[in-house]
C-alpha cells in the first residue's frame, strides 16, 4: 500500500516535532492496519498460561482484526483469523473456551475447521438426497482460515500476518530480550484480567509508556504520601527504535534532586501532610536478583510488560478506531509462588490497572489528548526532553524513547 | 428466638417480625452505604465496613473463572481510608459523579454473627460534558455482622458485569 502524499508530515514535522494529524485522521488510522498491524509486526496474542490445555482457545485482536489463538491436539499454538472463509462470520464467540472434540464450527452453516485452522466439514458438501451440493471440483484445502504465523516465545503468544516479519528475538533486540527474560523466566500463573476503555488514539498510550518525565508529574500517589522524596535512579533504552525498556530502581534519597524539585513548586511535592494509614500496601519482597523496582517494557505495536514492585502484567493495546482503544491487562505470577508472594500481588494489584492508584491517570491523559487536539492535525508537539537525540538514556528525565517511536513509526508508515 | 408467648403460632408470628425487622435493618445499611457515595461523602465510605473487612471490585470474568485479581482490593477499613485520601489529594480524573440503583436485595442466610446478602446495583456516571452513562453493573454479595449494635460490611465483594471499564474507576462502587 502506497502512502499517499497528502497524508506525508509537513516541514518542519520530525521526531521531535509530530503533527497531530497521526492522532485524529481516519485515513492514517486506516493505513495503519495495514502497514503495521498486517505488516511485519510481531502483536502479543495471549500468555501460553491462558490456553494451558489441548483445544483451549483465546478470541483477541491483532489491531482491529479479530483473531483466535488456539492450542491444537499437538499441543503446539496456533492462531488465524476468527472470520469463517465461507461468508464472513465470527467463529469463536466467546473470550475464551475450550474445544473438546478440537474442532471450531462457524454457527452460521456449520462449517467447521480444526485448532490448526484448516477446514474439516462442509455440511451437505454432496447435498441432500441428490439436490445441492458444493460442486465437484470444491476444495477444503483451498478454502481455510486465513492463518497467522505464531511464536511462542518464554511462554508468550505472539502472532503476525507477514512471512517476513524477523524472528521475535532480532525483532526484540538484545536489551528488550533481556528485560523481557528478566520477568518471564520460569513457568507463570494467570491472576486475571481487566479491560479499561479509552476515548483516545492508541499512540497516545505508545508515547505514555516510553515517557519517564511524567512519571512523578502526573502519578502524584507516593509524592502525597511523602513516599518518593527524589528522584528514582534508572533508565531507558531502545532497540530497533520501536521497542523500549524504560526501568527504575528503588528512589534514593538523593538532596540535589529534591532542592531542584522545591525549586519548581511541583504539585509533586507535599510531603508530611498526609500518610498511609495501611502501609503493608507497599510491603514488598525482593525477588529478582537486582534492585529494580520497575520495569515497562514496550513491544511495538500492542504490548507492553510490566513490573511495578510485585505486580507482573501484560498490558495488550488494541485499537478501536482513530479515537479509541482498549487497553486489557492480564495480571499474573509465578507457578512457584508462596502463598505470602501470591497475597502481595494480589494486594499491590491496587497500584495498576483501571484503578490503579499509581496508574489511573494513564488513560485520562490519552482521552484530554484526543479532545485537545481534534481541530489541530497541523499542528506540532514538542518532544525535547534531554535534547533531540533519538536513544535512551541513563536517566528518567528524558523524552529520548518517544522520539525513537516516531523515527520507526515515520519508517513503517512513509511519512 | 426466645418466644414470650406460648403456642407455635404465636413464636412464627414474632420469627417473622424478626425477620422482617431484619430485611429492613440490612436495606437501610444497603441504601445508605450508596446514599454516601452518591452524595460525595466518601470520607465516611470506611465507616460502613468492620475494621478488619474485605472490599473487593472483581470483573465477573475472572470470578467465573476462579481468577481472584481485582480492581480494588482492600482488606483493612485503613486501607479504605488510604483509597479516599488519594482520590482527593493524589489521584488526576475528570469530575464525575455516581448514582447508584440498587435492586433484588435478598438475605440469602443468617449463620452465626453473619448475614449474607446479595444485591444488585446499577451505577450511572455523570461526568464534565453532562451526559449519563451506564458506568458500571453488577452484584454484591456481601457478608454483614452486626458491630456495637450497628450493622456493617465485613466482607462486601462488588463482581460487575461491565468490564469493559470506562477511563478509570478512581470512585468506590
Amino acid at each position: 500500500m502506497i502512502t499517499p502524499e497528502h497524508l506525508k508530515w509537513p516541514a518542519g514535522a520530525d521526531c521531535t516535532a509530530v503533527p497531530y494529524a497521526v492522532f485524529q485522521d481516519q485515513e492514517i488510522y486506516d493505513l495503519e492496519q495495514e502497514k503495521i498491524y498486517n505488516g511485519k509486526t510481531w502483536n502479543f496474542l495471549a500468555a501460553g498460561a491462558e490456553i494451558p490445555e489441548k483445544g483451549d482457545y483465546k478470541t483477541t485482536y491483532i489491531g482491529d482484526t479479530p483473531v483466535v489463538v488456539t492450542r491444537g491436539q499437538d499441543g503446539e499454538i496456533h492462531a488465524w483469523v476468527n472470520r469463517c472463509a465461507h461468508r464472513g462470520a465470527e467463529i469463536c464467540r466467546e473470550r475464551h473456551g475450550k474445544s473438546e472434540d478440537g474442532l471450531f464450527t462457524c454457527v452460521y452453516h456449520q462449517w467447521a475447521y480444526d485448532a490448526t485452522g484448516d477446514l474439516r466439514g462442509v455440511p451437505f458438501l454432496r447435498g441432500l438426497a441428490g439436490k445441492g451440493g458444493m460442486p465437484r471440483d470444491f476444495d477444503k484445502k483451498r478454502h481455510g482460515l486465513r492463518k497467522i504465523r505464531t511464536v511462542n516465545y518464554s511462554g508468550a503468544i505472539f502472532g503476525t500476518f507477514s512471512a517476513d516479519t524477523p524472528d521475535i528475538e532480532s525483532y526484540m533486540g538484545e536489551d528488550v530480550r533481556a528485560s523481557f527474560k528478566r520477568i518471564l523466566n520460569r513457568p507463570i500463573e494467570i491472576l486475571g484480567t481487566t479491560r479499561q476503555y479509552l476515548a483516545g488514539n492508541w499512540k497516545f498510550y505508545a508515547e505514555n509508556v516510553r515517557d519517564p518525565y511524567h512519571a512523578s508529574l502526573l502519578h502524584l500517589f507516593h509524592a502525597t504520601f511523602g513516599l518518593y522524596r527524589s528522584s528514582q535512579k534508572g533508565g531507558c533504552v531502545d532497540n530497533n527504535k520501536l521497542n523500549s525498556v524504560l526501568w527504575a530502581s528503588g528512589a534514593t534519597e538523593d538532596e540535589a534532586a529534591l532542592d531542584d524539585m522545591k525549586k519548581d513548586k511541583l504539585r509533586t511535592l507535599q510531603t508530611d501532610q498526609y500518610e498511609l494509614k495501611d502501609r503493608s500496601l507497599l510491603a514488598g519482597k525482593k525477588e529478582f536478583d537486582d534492585d529494580i523496582s520497575l520495569v515497562i517494557l514496550s513491544l511495538f505495536p500492542s504490548l507492553v510488560l510490566q513490573q511495578i514492585q510485585n505486580t507482573l502484567a501484560f498490558r495488550q493495546i488494541l485499537p478501536k478506531g482513530r479515537d479509541r482503544f482498549e487497553l486489557v491487562w492480564t495480571y499474573f505470577g509465578y507457578q512457584d509462588d508462596s502463598e505470602e508472594l501470591r497475597n502481595i500481588r494480589l494486594k499491590q494489584l491496587n497500584l495498576i490497572g483501571p484503578g490503579g492508584l499509581i496508574s489511573m491517570e494513564d488513560g485520562e491523559v490519552t482521552e484530554i489528548c484526543q479532545n485537545a487536539t481534534v481541530r489541530d492535525g497541523k499542528y506540532l508537539n514538542v518532544l525535547q526532553m534531554a535534547g533531540r537525540e533519538v536513544k535512551g538514556d541513563d536517566h528518567l528525565v528524558t523524552e529520548g524513547l518517544i522520539r525513537s517511536l516516531w523515527q520507526g513509526y515515520r519508517e513503517i508508515m512513509d511519512f | 428466638m426466645v418466644s414470650l408467648h406460648s403456642g407455635d403460632a404465636a413464636a412464627e408470628s414474632l420469627d417473622k417480625l424478626a425477620e422482617a425487622m431484619l430485611d429492613r435493618e440490612v436495606g437501610e445499611l444497603l441504601n445508605a452505604y450508596v446514599q454516601s457515595i452518591d452524595d460525595d461523602e466518601l470520607e465516611s465510605w470506611p465507616d460502613f465496613f468492620t475494621e478488619k473487612c474485605l472490599y473487593r471490585i472483581v470483573p465477573r470474568e475472572n470470578h467465573e473463572r476462579g481468577l481472584p485479581a481485582a480492581v480494588m482490593w482492600c482488606d483493612s477499613r485503613d486501607m479504605m481510608v488510604d483509597r479516599i485520601t488519594a482520590l482527593r489529594h493524589a489521584n488526576i480524573y475528570q469530575v464525575q459523579w455516581y448514582r447508584h440503583i440498587i435492586s433484588a436485595p435478598r438475605i440469602l442466610a443468617v449463620t452465626g454473627d453473619e448475614i449474607h446478602v446479595r444485591s444488585n446495583y446499577a451505577v450511572f456516571r455523570t461526568c464534565n460534558d453532562g451526559e449519563s452513562t451506564v458506568y458500571n453493573v453488577g452484584r454484591y454479595v456481601d457478608v454483614i455482622v452486626r458491630d456495637k449494635d450497628v450493622l456493617k460490611f465485613r466482607e462486601r465483594s462488588v463482581i460487575y458485569d461491565t468490564h469493559k471499564i470506562s477511563t478509570l474507576m478512581v470512585i468506590p462502587i
